[in-house]
């Protein structure tokens, strides 16, 4: 109980760090683009086809459910709403913390085990600044953007799946779609989510790794931790940031 | 080295580029692109409603079926226990005659609600501000299922309820 708390003051303690250490240097540029590759360019695939798929199947169990009303014309607007309020940010923090946060733990522990880290430090590098920054602030910016490209894959696959497969019609689809989805309410605030998962998944990826044992074993544990901590951390505050953004 | 680090750079350009262009589509065509910035084209009136039955904020306002705004605001007025309704109309629908009457009306059988307009003929048209005086409520369909069981409907009731019913806008 003691230590669990504890560790919830020290995660606050390396996000204020973070931040400190986000001052601009030299190789800031270099550095995070490199990690906006590994992190969110590589993470591209598994966000497109998680967002095809989760696009058709919102369609066709939309168009099972409103059939029995009648009101399969609605099926845009189920799939835009549900897709900009909660599965598109939600799933792409998932997505995104399983593929590219653990590969930011497991590298920052083995950084640590293999003392690459005590050596930064040891040259008078900063190792926060140096290793986690870019990473935090890759994950922060690439998480909207991939929660982009995720909706739009699903928006564009289920208007395949209505239109060709289901037989609706394009026009309804669309015009159901755009009049139900409000600019500020809907979509500026699932990008706003996004904004917050990524610092989440970032954080938790980066602390676990930071601070892992610095053994094989610990690397393990940190990369489990990173992934469990930060996929149910996602899941809480996305119900906080939904209760209190959307209207 | 070089030429590796120049195919990352490439690919988080590539990348960055068309995330920015997927999000103009997506807020473009998959948005109603409405910001809340205050808007010259448009302006409010208020109408008062003895019952608004599940008429929201944001629901449309129609004349002809055809969509001339939406609604602003709803309050409840604290002396009269009235629905106060504030329509937010765009000046492009043109003058609005200031007799115009306004109903509460549903889109199919149990449809959304929303307000239609039906023009009157005053040669002065609603300002900002104005009150719409002639207004008619929701159509509680309890109430029009309750009067039918329970018999205390007779004709005449029902027949004002079916031509209020056909001259939705």
């Amino acid at each position: 109980m003691k230590q669990s708390v504890a560790s919830i003051g020290n995660t606050g303690r390396f996000l204020f760090t973070i931040f400190c250490a986000s001052r601009p240097r030299r190789d800031f540029l270099t550095d995070l683009i490199a990690q906006l590759y590994s992190v969110v360019v590589r993470s591209l695939p598994i966000i497109a086809v998680g967002g095809a798929f989760v696009g058709m199947v919102m369609t066709l169990q939309g168009y099972r459910t409103l059939s029995t009303y009648g009101a399969t014309n609605s099926v845009g607007t189920l799939l835009g709403l549900s897709l900009y309020r909660e599965l598109g940010p939600v799933l792409t923090a998932l997505l995104f913390i399983g593929r590219a946060g653990s590969s930011m733990a497991a590298e920052l522990g083995l950084m640590k085990a293999t003392d690459q880290i005590a050596a930064l430090s040891l040259m008078a590098i900063d190792p926060v600044a140096k290793t986690v920054v870019p990473r935090f602030w890759a994950a922060i910016i690439g998480m909207p953007l991939l929660c982009g490209f995720f909706c739009s894959f699903a928006i564009v696959a289920g208007y395949i799946e209505a239109v060709y497969l289901l037989g609706l019609d394009g026009g309804y689809f669309w015009s159901a779609l755009q009049s139900s989805v409000d600019f500020i309410d809907d979509f500026v605030v699932a990008f706003i989510k996004c904004a917050v998962f990524g610092l989440i998944g970032a954080l938790m990826a980066t602390y676990t790794g930071f601070n892992a044992e610095p053994t094989i074993e610990g690397t393990s544990v940190a990369t489990t931790q990173a992934v469990v901590n930060g996929s149910l951390l996602v899941l809480v505050f996305n119900f906080i940031l939904s209760a209190t953004l959307f209207k | 080295m070089s030429a590796s680090k120049s195919r990352i750079d490439l690919a988080v350009g590539v990348f960055l580029l068309l995330a920015f262009a997927t999000l103009m589509v997506l807020a473009i065509s998959s948005t109603n692109g409405r910001l809340p910035v205050i808007d010259d084209n448009s302006y409010q009136v208020s109408a008062r409603f003895s019952n608004i039955s599940e008429l929201r904020v944001r629901a449309p306002v129609k004349i002809g079926g055809v969509r001339v705004g939406e609604i602003a605001d709803i309050q409840l007025d604290p002396l009269t226990f009235e629905a106060v309704v504030t329509l937010e109309l765009r000046r492009s629908a043109g003058e609005i005659p200031g007799d115009s009457s306004a109903g509460i009306y549903t889109a199919g059988l149990l449809g959304d609600r929303y307000v239609g307009i039906t023009p009157g003929g005053d040669p002065e048209p609603l300002a900002d501000g104005d009150d719409m005086l002639l207004t008619q409520s929701a159509v509680v369909l309890e109430d029009l299922i309750s009067k039918f069981i329970f018999g205390n409907a007779d004709n005449k009731k029902s027949d004002a309820n079916d031509s209020s019913e056909e001259s939705t806008p």
